[in-house]
């Protein structure tokens, strides 16, 4: 199966019928559902915030966002948030609209910057979108242009210490690397973090935070986050992505999680070939 | 579009980024409608001390809707028992319930208009205006 990305521009793949079918679709929903709520838990919000959603499309994010009550004992306290939106598809707001979606719409290319006074947001979340900034739709306009574009108006309006996740679907390494060097160089500290890597269904966030210099403090502790510590100005040169903690349910993590275990006095079972391999299902 | 987002929102154009009358965007030939917020003491203590509130008061000035000139102090929002005061609830509904849903705004500096239409307001620019 192609990616949308590589058929045509987004204002004219999403056109109202895809835009319609996208949102009523119960998978959809359900995914975008559960990375909104992977991306709030990384933004770990203590109170009711000023969210940017870049390509919000019909809204799917922003209703999780303005329903989110503030309940200590949850695992994402501190809303409801008030969002603003914006996305390049007309059709996609127009659901939005329908849908009586309470954030916020612009119609706007996030690839054309981010027309917002400097520390305007809380935050900035972005589900499924940013990969089509890497499209290119004219002989004027490049992707790293784009890239440059969006991240250095994100990084302004931004407040110091504020954060943004973006889920996107990179077509591949290199442009993952673009990405995120992009991120980097706009000032960001940046980190990336991948679930169910390896897997048809792998996610990619991209974690970033304006000043302050706590990104690791942002994803510490976090299973299977890489953690980018090249900034603009400090550490040219040093081109090496960080390796964070192994991941979940790896070798690496397996041996890790045993010999703290033994640490505590527990009785473990001894280490095998083995020990983290992955079983067949069994049907 | 509420009016809390016209008071960070600020013209597209790169040219116009550095020039202060690119901030804010003038509303014209502007339709206003309200529509209900639930109201958060929370909110409002978090984004009151970002608010440019000379603008606020130019806005308001411009579509005709009263506000003191001067800024409340977080102070104001509440009174005993955390209950949020009048001048607390007006803020609310100015900045959170009171919306633009049709008309234009116009950048100040270059004076490009951004149509609104249904509340939607439209920042694409044409390739040579980026
Ligand atoms: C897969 S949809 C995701 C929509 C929404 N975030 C969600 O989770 O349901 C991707 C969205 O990105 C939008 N998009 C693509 N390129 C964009 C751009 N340059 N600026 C703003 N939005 C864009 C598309 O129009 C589309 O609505
Ligand atoms: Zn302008």
């Amino acid at each position: 199966m192609s990616r949308p990305e590589d058929l045509l521009p987004p204002d004219l793949y999403y056109n109202d019928s895809t835009s319609r079918s996208y949102t009523t679709s119960s998978r959809i929903k359900n995914i975008q559902a559960e990375m909104t709520y992977r991306a709030l838990a990384l933004l770990n919000l203590q109170s009711p915030s000023l969210i940017l959603d870049v390509g919000c499309g019909s809204g799917l994010s922003g209703a999780i966002l303005s329903s989110q009550p503030n309940a200590p004992q949850l695992t994402n306290p501190g809303g409801p948030h008030t969002w603003i939106g914006c996305d390049i598809s007309a059709s996609m707001l127009a659901v939005a609209l329908e849908n009586d979606s309470p954030g916020d719409l612009f119609l706007a290319d996030a690839g054309q910057g981010i027309p917002f006074r400097p520390g305007t947001f809380d935050a900035c979340i972005s589900i499924s979108a940013i990969q089509w900034l890497c499209n290119a739709e004219s002989s004027i306009e490049t992707p790293q242009g784009r890239l440059k574009r969006f991240f250095d108006g994100l990084y302004v309006s931004l407040r110091r210490g504020g954060k943004a996740v973006l889920q996107f679907y990179p077509k591949d390494a290199s442009q993952k690397k673009m990405i995120s060097d992009a991120a980097v160089r706009a000032g960001f500290g940046a980190g990336l973090l991948e679930d169910s890597e390896g897997t048809k269904s792998a996610k990619t966030y991209l974690v970033l935070n304006v000043g302050g210099g706590d990104i690791l403090g942002a994803v510490n502790g976090m299973e299977g986050v890489d953690v980018d510590e090249r900034r603009a100005g400090k550490g040219k040169g040093s081109k090496k992505w960080k390796k964070g903690k192994p991941n979940k349910g790896s070798k690496a993590w397996i041996l890790g999680k045993k010999e703290q275990m033994e640490k505590k006095g527990m009785v473990v079972k001894p280490t095998s070939k083995y020990t983290g391999r992955r079983r067949k299902t069994p049907f | 579009m509420k009016l809390l987002t016209l008071n960070f929102l600020t013209c597209a154009r790169r040219t116009c980024k550095s020039s202060p009358l690119s901030f804010p965007l003038h509303p014209c030939d502007a339709e206003l409608e309200i529509a209900d917020v639930d109201f958060s003491l929370d909110f409002l203590r978090n984004i009151l001390p970002r608010l440019e509130w000379d603008a606020m008061v130019a806005l308001c000035s411009e579509l005709s809707l009263p506000l003191s000139a001067t800024v409340p102090a977080a102070a104001e929002l509440s009174g005993a028992g955390d209950e949020p005061t009048q001048s607390a609830k007006d803020l609310h509904h100015l900045l959170l319930e009171t919306n633009i849903t049709a008309g234009k705004l116009v950048c100040g500096n270059c004076g490009h208009e951004y149509a609104i239409k249904e509340g939607i307001a439209n920042f694409l620019l044409p390739a040579h205006m980026v």
